[in-house]
């Protein structure tokens, strides 16, 4: 399976704002052996970047034992319908894949 | 090998590595000594967490019992004032550290992620604030393993 698409929710409830994003991607492990009994080589995301209105609210760094297609929650104080939020990732291939969305 | 053969491989050698590294530097960091460690121990050492104290303040929502290996939600909460980053650690995955998250412009000090284990093992949210670091530990139990796919 190759790197995908993703899908992003952002809601402003209580003056929190909850992003919920989930990316599609293989997350191989380096550790599975495949049909024809080698090792599948490792590919899985590095970097995920979380910002809102062009300011980076979470920076995170992940392994290769973050489930298969990972998802993740995060919250950042206030925030507004229609402010800006965008989440990138990039994998150990060089490989990258954003998408961005208005809060909810 | 004759010495002047070494010595230019060297030089070739340093060339690569200086050529490498500047273009490392662009792309986003990671950790790659942390995250190739092989124990706890030292992927804790890798982050600079070595010293971690116990926190109450750092809540984990995480289940007793995982079925299901390859997806164990694991959602963590810091309740420790100042906290700048949340990792998490699993003991007996073969590289413990699976993930660590830097908060900033009003970010809350929170995360779930779902994340892979191999086998029932001790789980610690590492949390740091104000240059100090903080842990809880969860035990998860795990039916079937995760990591041979």
């Amino acid at each position: 399976m190759a790197a995908g698409p993703m899908k992003m929710r952002a809601t402003a409830q209580g003056g929190v704002t909850e992003i919920r994003v989930l990316m599609a991607h293989p997350m191989e492990t380096g550790q599975r052996k495949g049909p024809d009994g080698k090792l599948v080589p490792a590919h899985f995301i590095q970097n995920v970047t979380v910002r809102m209105n062009g300011k980076t609210v979470v920076e995170g760094q992940i392994s290769q034992a973050v489930s298969r297609n990972p998802v993740f929650s995060f919250r950042v104080k206030g925030g507004a319908k229609g402010d800006k939020v965008e989440v990138s990732w990039i994998d150990n291939k060089g490989e990258s894949n954003k998408i961005e969305s208005a809060v909810a | 090998m004759n010495a002047v053969r070494r010595l230019l491989l060297q030089g070739a050698g340093a060339l690569v590595a200086g050529l490498v590294t500047p273009l490392a530097a662009l792309a986003a960091t990671w950790n790659k000594e942390a995250f190739g460690a092989k124990t706890a121990a030292d992927a804790l050492k890798g982050i600079g967490a070595a010293g971690a104290a116990p926190s109450n303040e750092l809540i984990m929502d995480v289940p007793e019992i995982a079925e299901n290996g390859a997806v164990v939600p694991v959602e963590i909460t810091s309740q420790v004032p100042g906290t700048r980053s949340i990792a998490v650690v699993i003991d007996k995955n073969p590289f413990p550290l699976v993930a660590k998250f830097d908060f900033m412009e009003g970010a809350l000090p929170y995360v779930k992620v779902n994340v892979k284990m191999g086998e029932t093992s001790d789980v610690h949210a590492i949390a740091e604030a104000n240059g100090k670091h903080y842990s809880a530990t969860r035990n998860i139990k795990v039916t079937i393993g995760g990591c041979g796919g």
